[in-house]
């Protein structure tokens, strides 16, 4: 028996506007989808200490995080009604104002869209070993932690 | 017995290291033990919060440990 093939769901560098956009366009062929949700993360330029942050370097426990992501998305579809979600997560570095994290989901109507798009976010911010070095203009850094 | 370590984030920043396979005096060790095991071998972990993921899965019990386990260190999450 084969198994399953886990998806990688890494993206070196930003989430570009242009992937968002494409991924939308790909769902125009599937006419039973009625409602989209989209959650974008985006690198907050935080004042800490009186620097400001520049960038998050992102790693991660890959092999772990994309079987934690494959295990979300899967809860996401036995708790929802769900057409397609879809998660993609940055690696590397992110400047502020960049995106790190999209979440995409699509179902017949909003209410189960809306729900499932949540419901990821939070897993993945809970139970994804992902970690992220919060860079400063003079290089020096701190660890990001989700609260 | 031989454990497979991996260190990630702030706690591979702090004892210098990514990887390494280590040797624990122990017959059955488990996940406390482990914890107990690592701050003696790195002090500087006392300070620090960790979670030890067995093989991929995060030890949420007190998880026995078997030879050749790939161990991980995972600092405190920042995904999203």
């Amino acid at each position: 028996m084969s198994e399953k093939k886990i998806k990688n769901v890494f993206v070196e560098g930003p989430i570009t506007p242009e992937k968002i956009a494409n991924s939308i366009a790909h769902h125009q062929v599937k006419t039973n989808i009625g409602a989209h949700d989209i959650f974008l993360g985006q690198v907050r330029a935080d004042e800490i200490d009186g620097k400001t942050v520049q960038a998050i370097e992102y790693s991660a426990y890959e092999e772990m995080a994309n079987k934690v992501f494959d295990e979300i998305r899967e809860d996401a579809f036995s708790k929802f009604d769900l057409t397609c979600a879809h998660i993609y997560h940055s690696k590397g570095v992110v400047k502020a104002g960049e995106l790190c994290l999209f979440v995409f989901t699509s179902s017949k109507h909003r209410a189960m869209a809306f729900d499932a798009c949540r419901y990821i976010t939070e897993e993945i911010k809970a139970k994804a070993p992902v970690f992220g070095k919060e860079i400063f203009e003079d290089s020096s850094h701190v660890w990001k932690v989700n609260n | 017995m031989k454990i497979n370590v991996i260190y990630f984030g702030m706690i591979a920043e702090a004892i210098g290291k990514n990887v390494e396979t280590l040797q624990i005096n122990s017959i059955q060790p488990n996940t406390d033990d482990l914890t107990t095991f690592f701050i003696q071998q790195y002090p500087v972990l006392k300070n620090k919060s960790f979670k030890i993921a067995v093989n991929q899965q995060m030890a949420t019990n007190n998880t026995v440990i078997n030879e050749n386990d790939e161990i991980a260190l995972l600092p405190p999450f920042a995904g999203g």
